[in-house]
């Protein structure tokens, strides 16, 4: 049925898998896998065919068996037909089509987002210009809420992301209090720990919520542990705002991970429990990125796009605060250069907004990637125009612990000057209100330590005296 | 700083104090709100160092010359991978012997083999250039000393971890230890690592099995801190009969700062 002749060659793609895999633009990690597109015309002959499957098609034939996959089960049975009914009649070309009209408002798409599988979504952006992404997405609009309410109209925010080689707390603190001078933060001040053990985890826990506390900072912590650490770390009494995990679009790349369903409900009725939001109780954040199913040989022959757009499912189901593709992380073998990551980038937010979700992006490469700051400055421009949710804010864009280069607390600035976005509104109060900004939101240029951290600094002035 | 008549158009943040806890890139100043020009350079800097490690290709000739230098036999040896761009988006390719490696392990025979040393170039050739021979003047003979059984030491080009395992299965050795360029970081382009797996096979080792010492660099893991943890893992090993996730390094970090510092200085 998914038979097309084009150019004097006919093509059977046989399944929507298949199909699938043959329509998404070029990506190494689908080449890897050996499910891409063999040419151009091949490519494009899948796209051709792709967009004349209806809709519904997907809730038919599922990618991977019912029977065999828990992520393909939560698709099917979550699926909302009455949210679903306005584009039911569609094929996957007419959808794109109406995505772009007036028709889809911003209303409407948030209605219908219960109504779409992750398949579709991924099947529309598949034939979509990076313009088509740039434009639909930005008329979503996903707003979640913790102590400080994230996604609304014209807000960006961003993760302050202050990690350590060795989790020194010292270090951390020094680049929280970075951070926070240059007004980053709003999103969440997320640690990757350098170890993920118990009490590692429990030491950053407190260090971050002292912080918060004493500052009064109107922003929520996280460390990024696994969540069966941070599940004992909540046993033992520690301070946990948000729930972190890692989660892939198939049962067994989550396997690989060491999650399911069943967990992730544990852990997300756990942090609830807890009650430590003020104005909402969005209390989980995940990170996904393409080709990580792949990567735990776990990608049941799909291509890395519809993998990826599969773990978004996995995510709605616990009304995240925060969902971050991070986009470059993984490598060259799955994004080869700036032009796949951009792109990834721009699909990823696009399925993610469709589907209900806080995306924010991990604008972000490696050194064995072909890529650099300028293709990064790309894609930080263009999701930031797409309305994207939030970014990260590293330390001069270079996390000494992971090992690769995301975007720094002045490309947040950059990026909020030339678009006139503004961060979270409870955070942009504090911001003002301690002189870290001015009313407009801008650093102040005669940069005097403002009182709320002086106290602090003036006593390591006062400790560094005898070596100047 | 503070000339007034004459104000740079970057202005820098008078909290460089804190740059004392952290190798992170802080207080690094604004022009306007962006990043000041000096700052900027620095990290093109680095970048270029970072990238030029995964781009230049490591010189197999003089790093053979220099181990042969110290009395041991080399054989170079090359992956399926034929150039670095299908290296780095193909890592199957980077874990298969080519033909010609083929051939030339069987040229080369060695009986009785107890361990095989693999040295791949990996993500960083500058890694391996920098740290592969004077880790290698430590390890041979102390695995003389013990006793091993040792084929020539197998330079590896455009090889990934697993590229070992080949190796290993052919010369039917028990130990298989293989020094690898690491993923380049921005503060640290010429990182080593060494994997180690016990009884390694072709197509059937994982990750699992494998131990890994990694981060040797200069302001990294020394090399006397690496060759105790190896020593250690391959003791254990052969008394578990196995190496992974099962087999854990119990020697204690001399190089590594575990406590943490009881003051800190936005809290207290």
């Amino acid at each position: 049925m998914y038979k097309t002749h084009l150019a004097n060659l006919s093509y059977d793609f046989k399944t929507l898998r298949n199909l699938m895999a043959k329509a998404t633009p070029p990506r190494s990690g689908d080449y890897l896998a050996g499910v891409a597109a063999a040419n151009n015309l091949e490519r494009v002959a899948a796209q051709w065919v792709l967009a004349d499957v209806p809709l519904k098609q997907f809730i038919n034939e599922a990618l991977v068996p019912y029977e065999q996959d828990e992520v393909t089960r939560l698709i099917i049975d979550g699926h909302d037909r009455a949210a679903f009914a306005p584009v039911s009649h569609l094929t996957v070309g007419d959808f794109r089509n109406w995505l772009l009209s007036e028709h889809a408002t911003s209303e409407i798409l948030t209605a219908l987002a219960p109504g779409l599988t992750p398949e579709m979504v991924a099947a529309v952006s598949k034939i979509m210009r990076i313009q088509d992404l740039i434009l639909v997405a930005k008329k979503c609009r996903v707003v979640t809420r913790f102590r400080g309410t994230i996604g609304l109209e014209n807000r960006l925010s961003t993760r302050l992301q202050p990690n350590h080689p060795t989790d020194n707390p010292a270090g951390v603190a020094a680049s929280v209090l970075d951070g926070l001078l240059y007004g980053c933060g709003d999103a969440v001040i997320g640690i990757n720990p350098a170890s993920d053990n118990l009490e590692a985890t429990a030491r950053l826990l407190h260090l971050l919520n002292d912080v918060i506390e004493r500052y009064q900072i109107p922003t929520q912590s996280c460390v990024l542990a696994h969540v069966t650490t941070t599940l004992k770390a909540i046993a033992q009494g520690a301070p946990v705002d948000l729930v972190f995990q890692s989660i892939a679009g198939t049962q067994k790349a989550n396997d690989s991970f060491g999650i399911n369903l069943d967990l992730l409900q544990e852990a997300h009725l756990a942090a609830l429990e807890l009650g430590r939001g003020t104005v909402g109780n969005n209390c989980m954040y995940f990170e996904t990125g393409q080709g990580s199913a792949l990567s735990a040989n776990a990608h049941e022959g799909m291509d890395q796009q519809t993998c990826e757009a599969r773990a978004y499912a996995v995510a709605r189901k616990f009304r995240p605060l925060l969902v971050n593709t991070v986009v470059g992380f993984i490598g060259p073998e799955y994004l080869y250069d700036g032009k796949q990551i951009i792109r990834a980038g721009l699909e990823d937010h696009f399925c993610g907004k469709l589907l209900g979700l806080p995306m924010g992006c991990d604008v972000c490469y490696t050194n064995h990637a072909e890529a650099d700051q300028d293709d990064m400055d790309m894609l930080l421009t263009q999701f930031a125009v797409a309305g994207g949710t939030f970014i990260m804010g590293v330390p001069g864009a270079d996390d000494v612990m992971l090992n690769y280069q995301s975007t720094s607390f002045h490309d947040a600035l950059y990026i909020r000057q030339v678009l006139g976005l503004r961060p979270a509104p409870e955070f942009e109060q504090w911001l003002q209100q301690h002189q870290l900004f001015d009313a407009h939101n801008r650093l102040l240029q005669q940069r005097e330590i403002p009182a709320l951290f002086k106290p602090a600094l003036q006593k390591l002035s006062g400790h560094s005296n005898g070596q100047h | 700083m503070g000339n007034i008549s004459k104000p740079t158009a970057a202005s820098e943040d008078p909290w460089q104090a804190l740059s004392q806890f952290t190798p992170a890139r802080i207080a690094l100043g604004h022009a306007g709100m962006s990043l000041p020009t000096r700052a900027c350079l620095d990290f093109q800097l680095a970048h270029a160092l970072a990238r030029d490690a995964v781009n230049i290709p490591l010189d197999f000739i003089a790093l053979s010359g220099h181990i042969q230098a110290q009395g041991y036999q080399t054989l170079n040896l090359q992956t399926q991978a034929e150039n670095q761009r299908v290296y780095l988006q193909r890592p199957d390719l980077g874990r298969l012997l080519s033909a010609s490696a083929v051939d030339c392990l069987q040229r080369n025979a060695c009986p009785n083999a107890d361990a095989v040393v693999v040295v791949a170039d990996g993500l960083s050739s500058k890694a391996i250039e920098h740290h592969a021979e004077p880790l290698l003047s430590l390890l041979l003979p102390q695995l003389q000393t013990n006793g091993y059984a040792l084929p020539p030491v197998c330079l590896v080009k455009h090889g990934r971890v697993a590229i070992g395992d080949a190796i290993a299965g052919h010369y039917a050795a028990r130990l298989c230890i293989v020094l690898i360029g690491e993923r380049p970081g921005l503060s640290s382009p010429d990182s080593m690592g060494i994997y180690f797996t016990y009884q390694a096979k072709p197509g059937v080792s994982t990750d699992a099995d494998r131990n890994c010492i990694s981060n040797i660099h200069c302001n990294g893991l020394s090399y006397r801190e690496a060759l105790k943890k190896l020593l250690f893992l391959i003791d254990a090993a052969e008394k578990l009969q196995l190496s992974g996730v099962n087999l854990k390094d119990e020697t204690t970090d001399d190089d590594l700062e575990n406590l943490p510092q009881q003051a800190n200085f936005l809290l207290d």
